[in-house]
């Protein structure tokens, strides 16, 4: 069998497949590369986020993904060996340019992680932290109703409303990861990216986030995280597959798992890598 | 594979012949655990039942029943009630009157200094006070429990050696047959020590207390929380949350895990010359002592707080900026609450490290002999572990276990302290 771990990717790799989205493109990432300290983690990477789409990220472990997801709302700035070079766009903002305020970025670009991390404090103070601090609203009243909604469209909303005053951290693991998805949209962001968000959780639960996933898509961008090849081709429409730092091949969910282009791709999706 | 059956026999076989060494080794570990154990339980309990052997008699203090006649020709023979007069009146003639009742055919001026010395030279004081207070006593006849003289509470509580001559010992033949003589009568009786607890320090062990040193160390502690807690508390937020981490910040880190290791009595010296040389604070202040204290706590608090601080998962961060909030909004409102058990506890144990200290206040004076209670923290007080040092230096036996029982006394504020750093660590630790 040959070994495909061995091989490597010169520095002038060209990204296979279309890059662009065939939807109205809200971020983008143009030769975006990080490196941690000397060593480089990404490399030229090249994609678009479309509106209303689903963008997947699969590859092997320590290929980059999560590193790219946390550069699209400058959660790497906490690091303080990472550094971010190239240009990546929110609605044709530089988001690394000094005119973009980082947390209005955060704001915009929501996040929910691999493992469930709601605030030890109430279901209710869960969902309202976000938008108190940015303000958004002037009554208890207008809070109340955020917190309803946005528990709602998180799917978590009957089985929470009367126990909204417990702690997040005494719900059931699915029901934090959902808790963490409607304290995300609470403050009503255009992309959600999502690092591996089902990773920690039953098949059940599973199931209940992918179902939810493809709700929200309705009315945001979602990029997403996931070891699952099966969950990429249910979820996305379009999949980026990463390799030790490069962007081999994006194109479409059904063309990345029917018949991708490159041999990397393709030794991937059928399990002879990762 | 071939040999696979003879492999898994002789597997077996290796980990047979190890598995002796292992179990010993795991047995000897454990015998090692319990016996440091024991001999530290051991150390505990000779160490406690020590203390509480010697100071147990200090909570009890023998008291005399004594019909004292406030005779009017002594207190106020121009019946005049002037207060000035009555002050100064010959209030030991009163005590000695009632006391020769017992004992009439005492005559002799050894034998009367001797008869006098048998209650506490305090009785005639409290005697002033109480006919100052209310002038119509005079002429009449008060019956007082009054306290025996410390050397009469000694030899009651056995710790003279009558067999001893007389010269040898504080207490005379005659002191002890009249001690026997009043006790068959059952005027004297072991009361419960209140003055321990209500009076200033003294020069006769019957009269001396804890409250002036305790009420100091109160002072002190809460000047050192109140300085060292917040500043310490921002300075560990600042350089974890905040600073950037260079050569600078290393370079600030290695001093701090230095300073908590400087001797006290270099805080003392620091103290001397900061606070009272060079801003002219007053010498055997709490206040002085407490910012010693505090310089002193200081680093500690830091590091504990440090701690505290690096125990918080980073996913409770990443949450709170993947939402929007700023650097500061996520320290306030996540980081710092779920660190505060932490940092509190760290601070509690440092400032009952603070309690029991005595190096750094010998050097800015509050090893002073002071009486008086201290009512603001610019008062020259005492410490409870000066307080411990100054009786253990005095030569009078009723000293002796008058030291255990404050060192008890700061046993147990230690105790207290402590189980309020795990009460409050329980209460608010937020699991998850």
């Amino acid at each position: 069998m040959k070994n495909n771990e061995l091989i490597t990717l010169s520095d002038d790799f060209l990204t296979v497949g279309d890059t662009t989205t065939s939807n109205e493109k809200i971020m983008e990432s143009q030769d975006c590369c990080v490196f941690y300290d000397e060593a480089q983690a990404l490399r030229n990477i090249n994609l678009e986020v479309g509106k209303k789409e689903v963008l997947s990220l699969i590859g092997p472990s320590g290929c980059g993904k999560s590193t790219f997801i946390r550069c699209l709302n400058r959660l790497n700035d906490t690091i303080d060996s990472a550094k971010v070079t190239g240009k990546i766009t929110l609605e044709g903002q530089d988001i690394y340019n000094s005119d973009m305020d980082v947390v209005l970025l955060r704001a915009r670009v929501g996040m929910v992680f691999q493992k469930p991390n709601p605030f030890p404090k109430s279901v209710y103070e869960n969902v309202a932290y976000g938008p108190r601090i940015h303000g958004m609203c002037e009554s208890k009243a207008d809070m109340d109703e955020i917190v309803e909604t946005s528990l709602l469209r998180a799917g978590l909303w009957d089985e929470v409303k009367d126990r909204l005053n417990t702690s997040g951290t005494a719900l059931s693991g699915g029901q934090q990861q959902r808790l963490c998805i409607a304290r995300a949209i609470a403050v009503r962001p255009d992309v959600i990216l999502m690092d591996e968000p089902c990773s920690a959780l039953d098949p059940i639960a599973t199931d209940r986030i992918e179902d939810l996933i493809s709700e929200l898509k309705e009315n945001y961008a979602i990029v997403i995280v996931t070891h699952s090849m099966s969950q990429a081709s249910r979820v996305s429409q379009r999949a980026a597959y990463f390799h030790l730092g490069h962007l081999v091949e994006t194109d479409s969910t059904e063309k990345i798992f029917g018949d991708p282009d490159h041999e990397l791709t393709q030794n991937y999706i059928k399990g002879r890598i990762g | 594979m071939s040999n696979s059956s003879s492999n898994s026999s002789s597997i077996t076989e290796i980990v047979n012949k190890g598995l002796k060494k292992r179990y010993r080794s795991e047995f000897m570990f454990r015998l090692y655990g319990i016996t440091s154990i024991l001999f530290a339980a051991v150390f505990l309990i000779v160490f406690f039942s020590s203390i509480i052997d010697k100071g147990y008699s200090a909570f009890t203090q023998g008291e005399l029943n004594i019909s004292i006649y406030l005779d009017p020709e002594i207190i106020d023979p121009d019946n005049t009630r002037d207060e000035e007069e009555i002050r100064y009146a010959n209030y030991d003639k009163l005590v000695f009157d009632s006391l020769k009742n017992f004992f009439p055919s005492v005559s002799s001026r050894k034998e009367r200094k001797e008869l006098k010395a048998l209650v506490s030279n305090g009785t005639s004081l409290r005697i002033q006070s109480l006919v100052l207070d209310d002038m119509s006593l005079i002429g009449k006849t008060l019956d007082l429990s009054v306290k025996l003289d410390s050397d009469i509470d000694m030899f009651l509580k056995g710790n003279v050696d009558i067999t001893l001559d007389e010269s040898q010992r504080r207490i005379s033949d005659n002191q002890v047959k009249w001690t026997n003589e009043l006790k068959t009568k059952g005027l004297i009786s072991q009361k419960f020590n209140s003055t321990l607890f209500s009076a200033g320090d003294s020069r006769e062990p019957e009269q001396a207390g804890v409250l002036g040193a305790l009420i100091g160390s109160f002072f002190m502690l809460l000047i050192t929380f109140i300085v060292a807690f917040p500043l310490g508390v921002a300075a560990a937020i600042y350089l974890e949350e905040f600073a950037p981490k260079n050569k600078f910040t290393d370079f600030v880190e290695v001093n701090i895990n230095n300073l908590a290791a400087v001797p006290s009595i270099i805080y003392g010296l620091l103290g001397l010359a900061v606070f009272i040389n060079f801003f002219g604070m007053p010498r055997s202040a709490p206040l002085v002592g407490g910012l010693v204290l505090a310089l002193m706590t200081f680093p500690v608090i830091i590091i504990a707080s440090r701690a505290a601080l690096q125990s918080v998962p980073p996913s409770i961060t990443d949450a709170a900026l993947g939402v929007g909030a700023s650097k500061i909004q996520t320290v306030f409102d996540h980081v710092f609450p779920l660190a505060l058990p932490g940092m509190l506890t760290g601070s509690i144990i440092g400032m009952a490290r603070a309690l029991g200290e005595s190096a750094p206040l010998l050097m800015i004076g509050m090893v002073a002999f002071v009486v008086d209670i201290p009512s603001t923290p610019l008062d020259a007080s005492a410490a409870l572990p000066v307080q411990v040092y100054l009786w253990a230096d005095a030569p009078e036996r009723g000293f002796v276990e008058r030291t255990s029982a404050a060192i008890l006394v700061l046993l147990f504020f230690l105790l207290v302290m402590n189980s309020t750093a795990i009460w409050l660590r329980n209460k608010f630790e937020i699991k998850w």
